[in-house]
């Protein structure tokens, strides 16, 4: 969020931790919290924050009394600087703890601990700074290592995108999975099955057809939420699992596998509905820009267009919503939409940008990522672009990471996690640094099943 | 979203009672096309004894399938002509689950045709694999109903299995195992409690990403120790007992009273919580402090301690039911092995609406369907079992979306508590 709230707005201002202003008015926020819970109602209060939150939106214009990299921050995730950088501290921290405690050579050293214990720290300290320099040399060591960052980025992006937009209208999409197989299969299909297409109608065509089948995906639940009122946690995790055995299925007949052979691989995509490369012996391609692009778009859409306005005001307050003359039902379906055209795209993205053919499994927990991605960027468009920037880093660097050092790609999943878990809780983060950071309020990105 | 909410009114019921007429309507073009064009042989075979013995054995069980299922299909015709004109009125979803019942009837004896089915063996199977989704969908009611989400079940899950592979093989007692796989789910439970109790993190991103995090520590230490230190991953299996006598009775006997501890666990487990839960005083204030905290505060109930020790208490029934898969089901551990299962038990814990007996109903649809894709694969059924595998997830949303209708899950569900 770029918006701060003017002075005189400070006290509404407190609870979008967002805002820069936040920081600095934050002491006042637990106290409002804690009177008008009194005095006001739910739906009162949450009326008065999206009106605040509008106003200060409307205000457009940066706020000069905070630096950029402390907007950014904040913007990312909604904390300080500081807790932000002491979360990412104590991720690493723990991490490490655990690569050492996993390493032979140093269980053998914390043997004789108590005779030598120099011993330990030295064969600790090695194993996890290789480990970690190995991680940044292969995120940002050079041009290749910075194109792997931005190929493993594209989906993550728009996974993260895929979850932040029903996130604003209080919905929790954990169907990315789904979305992103059924964007792959479809743009896999016209991919290799219209092999005689030039470029510039056949990859839109691919791309585009990926688009819809993750939208369809997505649809599904939010019409069901919106006619129903069947919980999208429940049906997005069902689909999930329909997919996944759907492909395998359908991966297994010949309208997809590859007729001399039995094994569930498809049939290679056409290079005409291939994502073009900008370099041709570098992997990163044309996806990053529409990836971008789409968040662009989003953000518009999001935080500027009236569509943008009601799945907000949906989000935070669905009856103050209705009395203003809005549908929730019709937000939540199209929110929802939105959310499997996203994670559709994203599936498309592998498959006609980097794997060029669809193997079963192909999507490999893409939108479980996008989940985390989008809530280390608190729902922020912004935020989770640049989340899932970060999270494209770790991933690549995690890869040459394990093939340097033969440490597991899975320890970048312990970190991811750790990271989210102290940004998630700030309280945790000054408990173990003793920092007496400002008090802020944690938004609830989420709401409980009855939502 | 209730702000889209149906009303009860009695439009909506008509509306609701010819939904429900359609979907009975499916059923019998499907039951009266399909099953009676297609079915690969006259006669379909049901056996009732178990391979083991019991005190005298039944008669298998021979049905000839055309007529079988022509009857089942007017039986369904017949529910869905009144579903289409006057409806059912209170017992609307009830007669859903009969029609359906019928069409699972049908497609048994379809599907047996010309061979024999193992009643027994299907049962059994429901049993075994509805274990661990009764345990997790157990944990969920208790954390939700003291007003905690926990969406974490997969993470406790993975940990548990985990943690009770590596101790029972060090150990080289299921025991050991069992208790090693109770303490890692009570940790993951402590961590989701501390962050989402003391810290007020949100629940369902403090969820989220404790899944995320068991699974990347899980498979992290799979990788690195167990991969090559085979001897930490060879876990002693509970071996299955028997009760005397009780499990003599023919089909009950061998489907209820031959078990691993595990499998009894979960009878007992769920029966005790349903007790507790609802006619205890650590239910009622463990269910006030989910409904309105403010006003279990005021008469004195600690808020936040009893949600801790809710929290922590679904920790060890989820633990119990993650040790089931090294302990009971596989014998070892593998990246990922409980295979969302945990999402499943969330699933569980929805559809049964908050309650221990209902998410225990639940789990054993799951639990069916898991076997009955078990059952078919033995019968040679010409639909692929990757197909067949997806019947549950689907019999999941139409269940979700039309049958059960609208949750009312605690009040004060994933709020923190702020004392003031």
């Amino acid at each position: 969020m770029s918006g701060s709230p003017p002075p005189d707005e400070a006290p509404q201002g407190g609870t979008d931790p967002a805002t820069p202003d936040a920081a600095t008015h934050a002491d006042q926020a637990p106290e409002r919290d804690g009177s008008s819970t009194a005095t006001l109602t739910e739906d009162e209060r949450a009326a008065e924050i999206a009106a605040a939150d509008e106003r200060a939106r409307d205000q457009g214009t940066i706020g000069l009394e905070a630096g950029f990299a402390e907007r950014f921050v904040a913007a990312v995730t909604g904390t300080s600087v500081l807790v932000t950088l002491l979360a990412f501290v104590a991720a690493f921290v723990v991490g490490g703890i655990v690569i050492a405690l996993s390493d032979g050579a140093t269980q053998q050293a914390l043997g004789y601990f108590t005779a030598r214990p120099s011993d330990t720290f030295v064969a600790a300290w090695e194993v996890v700074s290789a480990a970690y320099v190995a991680l940044i040399t292969g995120s940002l060591g050079g041009r290749s290592q910075i194109s792997e960052t931005l190929v493993s980025a594209t989906p993550l992006i728009l996974t993260g995108l895929a979850v932040a937009v029903p996130l604003r209208a209080g919905l929790f999409n954990i169907g990315g999975e789904g979305q992103v197989i059924a964007g792959g299969m479809v743009a896999g299909l016209i991919g290799f099955s219209f092999p005689g297409l030039p470029l510039v109608i056949h990859l839109p065509f691919a791309l585009l057809g990926g688009l819809l089948a993750g939208a369809l995906y997505g649809w599904v639940p939010g019409v069901l939420k919106q006619r129903t009122g069947a919980h999208e946690v429940i049906t997005t995790i069902m689909l999930n699992n329909i997919g996944v055995l759907t492909s395998a299925y359908l991966l297994s007949t010949l309208l997809f596998r590859v007729p001399e052979r039995t094994d569930p691989i498809s049939r290679p995509v056409a290079e005409s509905a291939t994502l073009p490369r900008f370099v041709p012996e570098l992997r990163v391609n044309v996806g990053i820009v529409i990836a971008l692009l789409l968040g662009v778009l989003i953000f518009w859409l999001v935080e500027r267009s009236a569509q943008g306005f009601e799945l907000n005001a949906v989000g935070l307050n669905p009856h103050a919503a209705t009395t203003s003359g809005m549908d929730p039902g019709r937000t939540v379906m199209r929110a929802m939409t939105v959310g499997g055209a996203l994670a559709g795209t994203a599936g498309a993205s592998v498959i006609l940008g980097v794997q060029g053919r669809i193997t079963t499994g192909f999507s490999a927990g893409l939108g479980f990522d996008g989940i985390t991605v989008a809530l280390l960027g608190r729902g922020r468009i912004g935020g989770t672009v640049a989340a899932g920037l970060l999270f494209g880093a770790l991933k690549s660097g995690g890869r040459s990471m394990q093939a340097q050092t033969g440490t597991s790609l899975d320890l970048v999943l312990v970190i991811q996690a750790l990271i989210i878990i102290f940004v998630a809780a700030p309280g945790l983060v000054r408990a173990i640094f003793r920092v007496r950071a400002e008090e802020l309020t944690t938004a609830q990105v989420a709401k409980g099943w009855g939502s | 979203m209730s702000a889209v909410a149906t009303t009860t009114s009695a439009a909506a019921k008509t509306r609701r009672s010819r939904r429900f007429g359609a979907f009975s309507l499916l059923l019998v073009a499907v039951m009266g096309g399909a099953f009676t064009t297609t079915a690969r042989g006259d006669t379909a075979t049901f056996v009732l004894n178990d391979a083991r013995g019991q005190l005298f054995d039944l008669p298998a069980l021979v049905l000839p399938v055309v007529p079988t299922v022509i009857v089942l299909t007017i039986a369904v015709a017949a529910i869905a002509a009144r579903q289409l004109t006057t409806g059912f009125g209170d017992r609307a979803v009830v007669m859903v689950g009969v029609a359906s019942g019928l069409f699972v009837l049908a497609f048994l004896t379809w599907a047996a045709a010309g061979d024999a089915l193992s009643v027994i063996g299907l049962l059994r199977g429901t049993v075994r694999a509805s274990t661990p989704i009764a345990f997790g969908a157990l944990c969920g009611v208790l954390c939700e109903r003291a007003g905690v989400i926990n969406i974490a079940i997969e993470g406790q899950f993975l940990a548990a299995a985990f943690a009770a592979a590596v101790f029972a093989s060090m150990a080289g007692s299921p025991w050991v195992g069992l208790l090693g796989g109770i303490g890692a789910g009570a940790l993951v439970a402590w961590m989701l409690a501390g962050l989402s109790i003391k810290f007020k993190a949100d629940q369902i991103v403090v969820g989220v990403v404790l899944i995320v995090f068991a699974t990347g520590v899980t498979s992290f230490l799979t990788t690195q120790i167990l991969s090559g230190n085979p001897q930490l991953n060879t876990p002693s299996r509970f071996p299955t007992l028997e009760i005397p006598l009780l499990a003599e009775i023919p089909i009950v006997g061998p489907i209820l009273f031959r078990q691993t501890i595990l499998g009894f666990g979960m009878f007992v487990a769920v029966a005790w919580l349903h007790y507790a839960l609802f006619e205890t005083k650590w239910g009622l204030r463990l269910r006030s402090v989910g409904e309105h905290p403010k006003a279990a505060d005021t008469v004195g109930i600690r808020v936040l301690a009893t949600r801790y020790r809710a929290v922590l208490l679904g920790g060890v029934v989820a633990g119990i039911g993650g040790s089931w898969w090294t302990l009971d089901a596989v014998g070892q551990f593998s990246r990922e092995m409980t295979g969302g299962r945990g999402f499943i038990a969330l699933a569980a814990m929805l559809v049964g609406r908050y309650s221990p007996v209902g998410a225990f109903g639940a789990a054993l649809l799951f639990g069916f369907a898991d076997a009955l894709a078990t059952s078919l694969q033995l019968l040679g059924v010409p639909i692929p079992s990757t197909l067949l595998l997806t019947a549950p997830f689907v019999v999941t949303i139409i269940v979700v979306a039309g049958l059960v209708g609208r949750l009312r899950p605690p009040a004060a569900n994933g709020q923190p508590y702020v004392k003031g």
